[in-house]
């Protein structure tokens, strides 16, 4: 088992050789690939599940719930840079969720995809998603996790971007590229500021201490600094709230949340696995592995606060959007802001908890969003819908289940996820406790008003809508399941909820509330209602119901508040001018300063030119030409005669004796 | 009974020394360039002879070397005479003029 457990890196392993093989194939050998990414994929899978299941039954599980394996990466001068890999609970949970709907978004791109000329490209780029968001969960190292982050932050810009002909797609991906570096700059700054406080980024630690050490920890809960306006704030708050605008980016948490609904230009698959199930998850996950050091510092509130008001504020935009798949993605926004409230508040299991029965019923709508636009011919627009439920039965009922695990209905999964959190919101925030329930409310709307105008009614587009094959239909079947019963793991009235057990060792204690069941499931079914009424009586024509009552609130809604046009306005139109300034500045002072040096030079190289030629060239060529000269007048008394010769030793015996003479 | 002096000697050797140098010089025949060399050669034993003669205890110290130089004389006419051969059978000249195969 510790074999097993030692080796959890090749869980990662797998995708990742599988992407880098699949890079080298040919655009054509689509069967190579997929076979390929499967088996990876399955692999990891398999890995993953004999983890979770030899981890349940170890018996030592209950005392030491942490396995690490941490090895030296390299030495900087005398200090080594510790790296390693965890497994706990919360990876394990990660690990699970990942591997899962990351195994059936494969299954289903396979029909959805079927037709694309970059198939096997497509396959590449997901395997080394897989590969990269599974290094994101095991890692023991703040440093290998924010290369993962990146990894899956490049993953999720060359897919958002895979139909880059389309200038939207293109468009899409950049935002949502360059929106999370914006967070990522505060990740970063986070991060080197716990490197310079503690000297490591290793998480747990086993000989050398790690971030998450106790002894660390209270080192950074008891050291401050004093900034200007703030005054005195510890290191856990601002180490907290650095990494929390990461999370904020990664998972489109306001105010950096406008890149999402933008990148369901990607395809569906995408959309379900990165921008719904996992990626966007990460930023959650980066809260959850970092909460021994942010409870209890002055980040938390803010955290939950932000998740608060993004929850609102998303589901609110959610409710006018037409766009089948950015309704969707709105309601990611504001059920990540949901769990981010939750674990802002302290509810550590809760925000987990909401993670993980997220992932599923997320994706499976996704993907059932997938399936109709397939079933309508790529069309995405839900005034164009309508009536599917004769046309694509299995789409219906999955897609129902989704929405009712997603509007909180008793007894499907995003009942007891979300009652977890209502109930620690309940406990510790009234505020927010309403802010949760309103959202509910409006998630029950909006996700019914889409039931109604995708797939009640009468169809209102053209052509003849048509089921989708059974590889996209097993996924939502699949996933629909896993929607009902997985929130069943954390039911509080089943020993005392054993999710709660599994993650945190320790029983919960306290007894679940009815009031905030209740309350809960009253809101959700006034959504349900309410999306009745105004959608469900009539056929709908061309305009929206919902629009002559909130008159020139539902523009504003539709519009997201304006909230692309503020940036389009302030941050981009500075960022260009700034950008253009500089250009500006580039030309005329850098480009003119190399042009003029460059002429000098040029100028200067000329006059040596003109000096090698007419003093160096020419003045070496006389010499040469005078030496010749002589030589060939002085070979001339050469003559080969020997009469000569003795002639001139005759004169200078001569003159050798008239020198002495004179001497 | 001594009455020719040294100075008469060596006046004799200086004219024959300068008769054998011309010869040398200026005959082309090249026989007679060697036979000048001869000459150059007998005026030096002269010298030798004369101031033996003069200066030498035992007086017979320049004779002895006069003896070898007379001995070297003949080797080398003997020398020489096959060198002209030799050259006169390759440059079919005896004219030293012609012979210039030294030239630089």
């Amino acid at each position: 088992m510790e074999y097993l457990f030692e080796r959890c890196w090749l869980i990662p392993l797998f995708p990742l050789v599988a992407a880098g093989i699949i890079a080298f194939f040919k655009n054509d050998r689509r069967k190579g690939a997929t076979l390929l990414a499967f088996f990876a994929m399955a692999l990891s899978l398999i890995l993953s599940c004999l983890l979770f299941f030899f981890y349940l039954t170890y018996p030592k599980a209950h005392e030491v719930n942490r396995t690490l394996i941490n090895f030296s990466w390299f030495t900087s001068g005398h200090t080594p840079e510790v790296i390693g890999f965890i497994i706990d609970p919360l990876t394990l949970m990660m690990l699970l969720v990942v591997t899962i709907v990351s195994f059936l978004v494969f299954v289903y791109s396979l029909g959805y995809m079927h037709d694309d000329s970059r198939f096997v490209r497509f396959f590449c780029f997901l395997s080394l998603f897989s590969a990269s968001m599974l290094g994101l969960v095991i890692s023991n190292s703040l440093l290998i996790l924010f290369m993962c982050w990146e990894l899956v932050g490049l993953c999720s810009y060359l897919l958002i971007g895979f139909w880059y002909e389309k200038p939207e797609a293109a468009a899409a991906a950049k935002k949502a590229f360059i929106v999370t570096r914006v967070g990522d700059i505060g990740f970063f700054i986070g991060l080197l500021l716990l490197y310079h406080k503690t000297g490591t980024l290793l998480l747990y630690g086993e000989t050398l201490p790690g971030i998450l050490s106790p002894e660390v920890l209270n080192s950074l809960k008891t050291n401050a600094i004093t900034f200007p306006f703030f005054g005195g704030l510890l290191l856990t708050t601002i180490a907290g709230a650095l990494l929390f605008f990461g999370a904020m980016g990664k998972s489109a948490q306001f105010p950096l949340h406008v890149w999402l609904p933008d990148a369901m230009e990607g395809p569906t698959p995408v959309s379900a696995l990165i921008h719904a199930a996992t990626m966007v998850a990460a930023g959650v996950f980066l809260v959850g592995r970092m909460f021994p050091l942010l409870e209890g510092s002055g980040a938390m509130p803010f955290i939950a606060w932000t998740g608060g008001f993004t929850a609102l504020f998303a589901a609110t935009i959610a409710v006018a959007q037409f766009d089948i798949k950015r309704v969707l993605a709105y309601s990611t926004i504001s059920q990540l802001g949901t769990m981010m409230m939750a674990l802002g508040l302290g509810g550590y299991v809760a925000g987990n908890f909401h993670l993980m029965t997220h992932a599923f019923f997320k994706a499976l709508l996704f993907l059932g969003s997938g399936s109709v636009i397939h079933g309508c011919q790529g069309e995405q627009h839900m005034m164009k819908m309508g009536g599917l439920r004769k046309e694509m039965p299995v789409t219906f009922w999955t897609y129902l289940i989704g929405t009712l695990a997603l509007a909180g209905i008793f007894p499907l999964s995003g009942f007891w996820s979300k009652d977890a959190i209502l109930l620690e919101a309940f406990r510790q925030n009234r505020s927010l406790y309403w802010i949760g329930t309103t959202t509910a409310f409006l998630t029950a709307f909006y996700m019914f008003r889409q039931i109604f105008l995708v797939f009640m009614g009468e169809f209102r587009g053209h052509g003849k809508p048509h089921e989708s094959p059974p590889t996209m239909l097993w996924p939502l079947r699949i996933l629909a399941i896993l929607s009902i019963f997985i929130g069943l793991v954390g039911m509080p009235f089943l020993f005392h909820n054993p999710f709660h057990y599994f993650l945190t060792l320790e029983h919960d204690v306290s007894s679940p509330s009815y009031f905030v069941m209740l309350v809960s499931s009253g809101a959700a079914i006034l959504g349900i209602l309410t999306a009745t009424l105004l959608y469900g009586m009539r056929p709908i024509s061309k305009e929206d119901p919902l629009a002559p009552v909130l008159k020139g609130v539902f523009r504003i809604l539709e519009k997201k508040y304006y909230m692309d046009e503020f940036y389009e306005k302030t941050f981009v139109r500075l960022t260009t001018s700034l950008a253009h300034f500089f250009k500006e500045v580039d030309r005329v002072l850098i480009d003119g300063f190399l042009q003029r040096t460059g002429f000098a030079t040029l100028a200067l190289s000329q006059f040596n030119q003109w000096i090698d030629n007419f003093f160096i060239n020419n003045g070496f060529d006389k010499a040469c030409a005078g030496i010749r000269g002589g030589g060939g007048k002085l070979s001339r008394i050469q003559t080969g005669r020997a009469q000569d010769y003795l002639f001139y030793a005759a004169v200078g015996a001569v003159v050798l004796y008239l020198l002495f003479r004179a001497l | 009974m001594n009455t020719i002096p040294l100075t008469h000697f060596l006046m004799l050797a200086a004219v024959l020394f300068a008769i054998g140098l011309y010869g040398v010089l200026v005959r082309k025949n090249v026989v007679i360039v060697l036979m000048g060399i001869e000459i150059m050669m007998n005026s030096a034993n002269l010298n030798f002879i004369a101031f033996s003669k003069f200066y030498s205890a035992s007086r017979v110290t320049g004779q002895i070397f006069t003896l070898f130089g007379i001995t070297i004389a003949a080797a080398e006419v003997a020398v020489g005479l096959a060198l002209v051969i030799a050259i006169f059978r390759q440059a079919k000249t005896v004219e030293v003029q012609e012979i210039d195969t030294l030239k630089g």
